[in-house]
């Protein structure tokens, strides 16, 4: 290890490493997602091993490693929105349109993610559709406006 | 420009926003030109008003008026009311919950009444991109003070007579730290501002960071000052953009007027800021998990030993303050040490910022002075329990945060009478549960987000949590035998006495203050195997009331599994072996079917 980096100094590696995460939140943010592509060209652009960057990626949960769907629900599940019914949204997604979390629908239309709290406990439960946040939904209220976006194919 | 121009504030935080605010101020500044009142009334906006749930908010400055759940469709009547002889719109005013009674003027609520805003002084009064604004406020001033007329020790000193303790959640008297960071050698340090709030139920960082972020950057630069530091960073999280946003442009505008860069106020301090958007992990609000986070590393704490007050960030001394902490150095600076330390009750100083949720007339974010009994927040500034449940218990501190049953809310909200009831400080988040809440639930919710938010590095936390999940999983579907209790009970005081950081050694609180006060809810479960709250899904049944089904069809429609039948007008049907305990029937007939209320959860 020492020998390979042995010419760069150690403010040189300092510098790289520390712009690892706004790095990877950048091509996030552009792309979506981190693409197995992304992270290959940031390797090499950092001098760093996928595997680290890996390593340091997927221990946090803001980013994605597939594609989002066109339609990017986020349903926060917080304790405000806990206790107001938001875990009812996921299993309403679950037995009504087959998505579980972290899944993207087979059409590419929607895709579904719980998360933490979005800091917006007094409109609890708190949705977000694309960014745009949706409060004080309810399970109905959240399955129509899911209706709505995409609405439901016929006979499936 | 008169003296006696109207000012038109709309409030656009995250939460205002959520309901349109930006599409009121747009339409409010198109009528006021159709009125051609432009000459007198000017539109603007500010940050959080931390009364979020009557959002979103217009305040009329100078007379104070405060319209709620204004729409963009209200602008037009609020533009006419400032026509000569124009009136207040009395429909859009904030009404008691209880009395009914308009509530014409801000400071007249009680929600706001009862506080005492010292770190959230200026937000929703000054429009967070404009600095000028903060500077009328007496904004850098204390900056200016500590540079050109006082030694980094005497600020040091100032913030020690004050009593200012860490808002973060440990409460560390933050002159203590400073004093160590002061006394390091060498010329590099660094000291950051924490504004990595991930407890689920507390938004005042954000609310802070919105509104008012000229704040923290003036803390922040008097703590490098205080310390000897030239580089200061603003971690902020990754979801709230918009607060990075607001926080950015300030920085600018900070450098722009010299309060940042090179020679500050003619001096020989340097002082510049960087913001960092962080990950978005509960455990990189934890100061040396913050620093790996920094570093570009996965953010695991470190033992301490050495604090990063002696070695922190690259291996030099650093501070890390909670931006509430360094919200309330200025005044602190320009008002005196005197005047913060009068603030509070009991032997507590100063004030800190709570954000109230859960099962209470008012959300929002509240700030009183330390050592205020809990039942002032909970029922004057909170308004109290709606509803016809009763209150059960309060949890303090967020998701790690001990339960607090209700004959205990007369306690002081201070740091030590909190930890020595068997909760904590922590983030501030004050959550309110009415009888309709299982506490055994409450724990599993709590515990499944700390577990998921546990990084691996040490055993006890890693481990132990999950154990202690799994035990709660079995309690809560009714497979737990009594011994299990016990058993839960040893593995809590050990994930707490034994873990690395602040996450794991808190975790543990809400099973452990639930078991001491609320064992006979666990007992419940665990040997009549029924759920008191009616809430742990394998407990209960779904029934409908015969009497009150008028038998509108709506449930009928919403049931994904077709267990609810029969006909229009007659009392429908609920097949309990097709029933998955959805709840999209209960929640339908409550809130959208003529009758209401004719489905049921029993246990």
């Amino acid at each position: 290890m020492a020998g390979a980096t042995s010419h760069f100094s150690r403010a040189d590696i300092r510098d790289r490493r520390r712009s690892l995460l706004p790095l990877l939140k950048k091509i996030h943010e552009t792309e979506g997602y981190l693409s197995q592509e992304s992270i290959g060209r940031l390797a090499v652009d950092l001098r760093m091993s996928e595997n680290e960057i890996y390593g340091v990626a997927t221990f946090y949960p803001q980013f994605r490693f597939t594609p989002p769907g066109k339609y990017h629900i986020q349903v926060c599940l917080g304790n405000a929105c806990h206790v107001g019914g938001a875990p009812n949204f996921m299993t309403g997604m679950e037995i009504e349109r087959g998505l579980g979390d972290g899944q993207t629908s087979a059409d590419g239309m929607i895709s579904l993610e719980g998360v933490g709290c979005l800091g917006c406990c007094a409109m609890a439960p708190v949705v977000l559709v694309n960014g745009e946040l949706h409060g004080r939904m309810n399970r109905v209220t959240f399955m129509k406006l899911v209706d709505e976006l995409v609405p439901r194919e016929e006979g499936s | 420009m008169s003296a006696a121009k109207v000012r038109v504030l709309v409030c656009e935080s995250t939460a205002c926003l959520s309901s349109k605010s930006h599409e009121i101020r747009s339409d409010l500044e198109r009528e006021v030109r159709r009125l051609g009142l432009q000459g007198r009334v000017e539109v603007g906006f500010t940050g959080c008003h931390g009364f979020c749930q009557i959002g979103p908010i217009v305040v009329v400055e100078p007379e104070g008026i405060l319209y709620c759940r204004v729409k963009p469709a209200d602008a037009g009547e609020i533009a006419e009311s400032f026509q000569d002889g124009g009136r207040p719109v009395e429909r859009l005013f904030y009404r008691h919950p209880v009395t009914k009674e308009a509530v014409p003027r801000y400071e007249d609520i009680v929600f706001y009444k009862k506080q005492r805003r010292v770190i959230l002084r200026n937000c929703g009064l000054i429009d967070p991109e404009r600095i000028e604004d903060y500077e009328e406020r007496g904004g850098y001033g204390a900056l200016r003070k500590a540079v050109t007329s006082m030694t980094p020790e005497q600020v040091v000193d100032e913030v020690k007579r004050a009593g200012l303790r860490g808002r973060g959640g440990a409460g560390f008297p933050t002159w203590a730290k400073w004093d160590i960071c002061r006394r390091q050698p060498g010329d590099e340090k660094y000291v950051i501002a924490n504004a990595n709030e991930s407890a689920p139920g507390a938004f005042m960082d954000r609310s802070l960071l919105e509104a008012d972020p000229h704040t923290v950057i003036e803390g922040l630069a008097l703590l490098g000052f205080a310390v000897g530091a030239h580089r200061g960073y603003l971690y902020c999280r990754a979801e709230y953009s918009l607060a990075a946003q607001r926080a950015r442009r300030a920085l600018e505008q900070a450098a722009g007027k010299g309060y940042l860069g090179r020679g500050i106020f003619g001096s020989s301090f340097d002082f510049d800021v960087e913001i960092f958007e962080g990950g978005g992990t509960f455990v990189s609000g934890e100061e040396t998990a913050l620093l790996s986070s920094l570093e570009g590393s996965r953010n695991m704490p470190r033992p301490r030993p050495p604090y990063p007050a002696v070695r922190g960030l690259w291996g030099k001394p650093t501070i890390i303050d909670n931006v509430k902490t360094l919200a309330s150095v200025p005044p602190i600076i320009s008002e005196g040490a005197a005047w913060y330390a009068a603030i509070g009750n009991g032997g507590a100083r100063g004030t800190t910022v709570f954000a109230l949720t859960g099962k209470v007339a008012n959300t929002g974010i509240a700030e009183v002075p330390l050592g205020t009994p809990l039942s002032t927040l909970i029922y004057e500034i909170g308004g109290g329990v709606p509803g016809k449940k009763g209150l059960k218990a309060v949890q303090t501190g967020g998701p790690s945060g001990g339960f607090l049953p209700g004959n205990k809310i007369e306690i002081p909200l201070d740091f030590d009478a909190l930890q020595a009831a068997g909760s904590i400080m922590g983030s501030s988040g004050v959550m309110v549960m009415d009888e309709g809440t299982c506490l055994v639930d409450a724990c599993r919710t709590f515990l499944g987000f700390v577990q998921s938010e546990s990084c691996g590095k040490c055993v006890a936390c890693r481990v132990g949590t999950r154990h202690m999940l799994g035990l709660l999983d079995k309690i809560a579907e009714g497979t737990a035998a009594e011994d299990d209790l016990v058993r839960l009970e040893k593995l809590a005081t050990i994930v707490r006495d034994s873990s690395l950081c602040g996450l794991g050694k808190t975790a543990p609180l809400p099973v452990l203050t639930a078991l001491k006060y609320f064992r006979s809810e666990f007992i419940a479960h665990v040997v009549d195997k029924r759920c008191p709250a009616a809430v742990c899904r394998d407990l209960i049944t779904f029934r409908i009331i015969p009497d009150r089904c008028t038998g509108c069809r709506m449930c009928v429609k919403v049931c994904p599994t077709g267990a609810i039948s029969g006909p229009r007008s007659q009392p429908h049907n609920l097949d309990q072996s097709k029933c998955i305990k959805c709840r999209a029937c209960y929640e339908v007939c409550k809130f959208d079917a003529v009758a209401g209320e004719a489905i049921i959860i029993v246990s």
